[in-house]
């Protein structure tokens, strides 16, 4: 049983206009197991919340604490905080030209684990995870993301997510720009990998289509850098009738 | 200036990909500059003067790290400062021959006052025969080795001579240390397929000058690889002409220098004749102060030469502060009767959302580097074709990087231990699944 604790969470990102604050204290406790889904409008700062959470280097945390089972995440480098535990699912993977996705993904395991996985064993368990992801077996011959579609990027992480099986997954809107068959696919992964890990995982959304697929726990709304309104999966349903558009409201008030 | 352009299905010329416009031209730069055509060649010394370094040829150059291979006063060279050892496969023939053998210099001419030395100067030449319709059953071995202990002016010719419907590989290793200009005469006559890879491996203080003189024949294909790792100052010049139809040549390219070090590779690629091919692809990576590298690449199609498919390409990866990347393609096209016609020319540093990616995926920062750099050279080094190469370049690399890295170490808590022993292939299946061609063709490249 692990711990993410995220405790009054600032951060800024340089703009040319100086430091723009973007996150204005995010509190935020997710336990082994549990699915945290946070939504809100653009421009709220959920995938800035994601970014910071891997360490992303241009954001700057200007105040709070993140820990995980009492460490100090905000110390660690970003591979330091990948091997603590921490998985993020990218909106816009990065392409890595000339670098196999399976060169990636033993080196990957390699690190994470601390050495390297039994070659057999491996290579079965790779092909069988892509197999249910429906990705063909040249997937694993091509260089990373280069090429991918968006739905191959997509599956691509969350191949990554089963074959890392991290402590806490952070998914950035993985959602985005899949349609229903690719995010069924993709909403089966995460359920697998919750299934059969005890992952603890922090879904960032607009829509409360994933939602169907992949059951939350907790429902959070991000509302200008803070969580607005907390509740349980009743609340995704509620944002499903009325939108955001009352958040936003009472925000332009404030 | 003419306003009706017959366009020819096909013809492109790739832009979108070019950055770094300041290193990039198209033949009209700040310095009017005529056509290549017009470029003097000459078998004669005299018709060279002492390059100033002010010259469109020499202008990237250190001129003066290299002057004693000008040879200003007497305009040659008397040196013997390397040894020349050749291991053939038992289908190839070795001679070493005369100055004034017949077969010497029937490919191309001398093009600037380095190469017009060089065949001013050597006493004798090596040549390499691969006999009509011979199929070479491995490869051929040609070991320039620098005299230890000087660095006399020196000049060496090697032929390589694929006879018709031949088939061959020839090596040519440049190692020890010397001051050398050398040529490097390749002929192939119609229908042969050969493949010639020089690779410069030179120890510290050495300087080389190299003029690679390719010519083909009807239907002939010709592979010419360039390895460029050891040598203080490397500087080459392949050309390859085309002397009968259907001819195809792939030219490809991989240097690495480090501080201090001056790699520089101009090319030229003449169509001289209808329905050719010819596929340009060099990639180099920079480290350290000082570290500078030069590709120019010049493609003539001229008007006879219809029906031409041409395209090149250099990259080039710069890792450290400190280093300089010249690249300047320049295509000149007298007839718009083609297949196709590209370039282009990129020159970046690491990218760090890359980085970031994997580190994401917990490879600690100087092994996402290794395989950012890996990755960069890899679907190159897979285009080669010849194992051993490939090999000994992986390795090359490998060492390359372990010398920048350590500049970094203190960024990256390895923990887990080593992960790059880790990742390294033990057995011929790991080597498959860690080696795989990455998916991307050269063809991909293509506008």
């Amino acid at each position: 049983m692990s711990t993410l604790e995220i405790r009054d969470l600032h951060v800024s990102v340089e703009t040319k206009e100086g430091p723009k604050p973007i996150l204005r204290g995010v509190d935020l406790t997710i336990n082994s197991g549990e699915t945290h889904a946070i939504m809100g409008p653009n421009g709220s700062g959920k995938s800035t919340l994601a970014y910071s959470l891997a360490g992303h280097p241009k954001y700057e945390i200007t105040s709070g604490t993140v820990t995980l089972d009492g460490e100090d995440v905000l110390a660690m480098s970003v591979d330091e905080r990948a091997r603590a535990g921490l998985f993020l699912a990218m909106q816009y993977p990065v392409e890595v030209p000339g670098v196999s996705v399976s060169n990636f993904l033993r080196t990957a395991k390699t690190a994470i684990d601390g050495e390297a996985p039994p070659l057999r064993t491996w290579v079965k368990e790779m092909t069988g995870a892509m197999d249910k992801l429906r990705m063909d077996t040249t997937f694993s011959e091509r260089s990373v993301n280069e090429g991918f579609s968006g739905g191959e990027k997509k599956r691509h992480e969350i191949l990554q997510m089963e074959l890392l099986k991290p402590r806490f997954a952070i998914l950035d809107e993985t959602d985005s720009g899949l349609d229903v068959d690719a995010l069924r696919i993709v909403s089966e992964g995460v359920n697998r990998v919750k299934e059969s890990t005890e992952v603890g995982v922090l879904l960032i959304t607009h829509y409360t289509r994933i939602l169907r697929y992949i059951t939350p726990d907790f429902v959070h709304v991000f509302v200008d850098g803070r969580v607005a309104e907390e509740g349980g999966p009743e609340l995704a349903e509620r944002l499903e009738n009325e939108g955001y558009d009352r958040f936003l409201a009472s925000g332009a008030s404030a | 200036m003419s306003t009706t352009t017959p366009q020819a299905a096909g013809l492109s010329t790739d832009h979108s990909r070019a950055t770094a416009d300041g290193a990039h031209t198209h033949g009209v730069g700040g310095v009017p500059q005529s056509s290549r055509a017009a470029r003097a060649t000459s078998f004669d010394v005299a018709d060279f003067p002492v390059p100033s370094g002010r010259e469109e040829e020499w202008r990237f150059s250190p001129v003066d790290r290299i002057a004693p291979l000008f040879a200003a006063e007497t305009g040659t060279l008397a040196g013997h400062g390397v040894l020349t050892t050749v291991v053939n496969a038992p289908e190839v023939e070795v001679e070493i021959v005369d100055r004034d053998d017949a077969r010497l210099g029937t490919a191309g001419r001398p093009g600037d006052r380095a190469a017009a030395v060089a065949w001013a100067s050597f006493p004798r030449a090596t040549v390499v025969t691969v006999p009509a319709q011979a199929v070479a059953s491995t490869v051929t071995s040609v070991r320039v080795e620098g005299v230890e202990g000087q660095l006399e002016p020196t000049a060496s010719h090697l032929l390589v001579h694929a006879k018709p419907m031949s088939e061959a590989t020839v090596v040519i290793d440049h190692v020890g240390s010397a001051m050398l200009t050398e040529t490097v005469e390749v002929v192939a006559e119609d229908g042969a397929h050969l493949t010639v890879v020089s690779v410069q491996d030179w120890a510290e203080g050495s300087v080389h000058t190299a003029a690679h003189r390719v010519t083909l024949g009807r239907d002939a294909t010709v592979k010419h690889i360039v390895v460029t790792l050891g040598g203080d100052v490397v500087r080459l010049t392949p050309d390859a002409e085309f002397a009968g139809e259907g001819g195809s040549v792939e030219m490809l390219g991989v240097y690495f220098a480090d501080a201090g070090q001056h790699q520089e590779q101009r090319l030229f690629v003449d169509h001289a004749v209808p329905n050719c091919k010819s596929r340009v692809t060099y990639k180099g990576a920079l480290q350290g102060e000082g570290a500078h590298t030069v590709w120019v690449g010049d493609v003539l199609i001229r008007k006879e030469a219809e029906g031409t498919d041409t395209y090149e390409l250099n990259r080039n990866l710069v890792l450290t502060d400190g280093a300089r990347a010249d690249s300047v393609p320049n295509l000149e096209i007298e007839t718009g009767l083609i297949e196709g016609a590209g370039h282009a020319s990129a020159t970046g540093r690491f990218d760090d959302e890359q980085l970031f990616y994997l580190r994401a995926r917990g490879i600690p920062e100087t092994d996402a580097r290794r395989l950012v750099v890996r990755g960069f050279f890899a679907e190159l080094i897979n285009q080669i074709g010849v194992t051993e190469v490939e090999e000994r370049l992986i390795d090359a690399i490998e060492r390359e990087l372990a010398q920048s890295m350590s500049e970094f170490a203190g960024a990256a808590a390895v923990t887990g231990g080593d992960l790059a022993s880790d990742i390294t292939p033990e057995t011929d299946a790991e080597r498959a699944i860690l080696n795989e061609p990455a998916s991307v063709t050269s063809a991909d490249e293509r506008a």
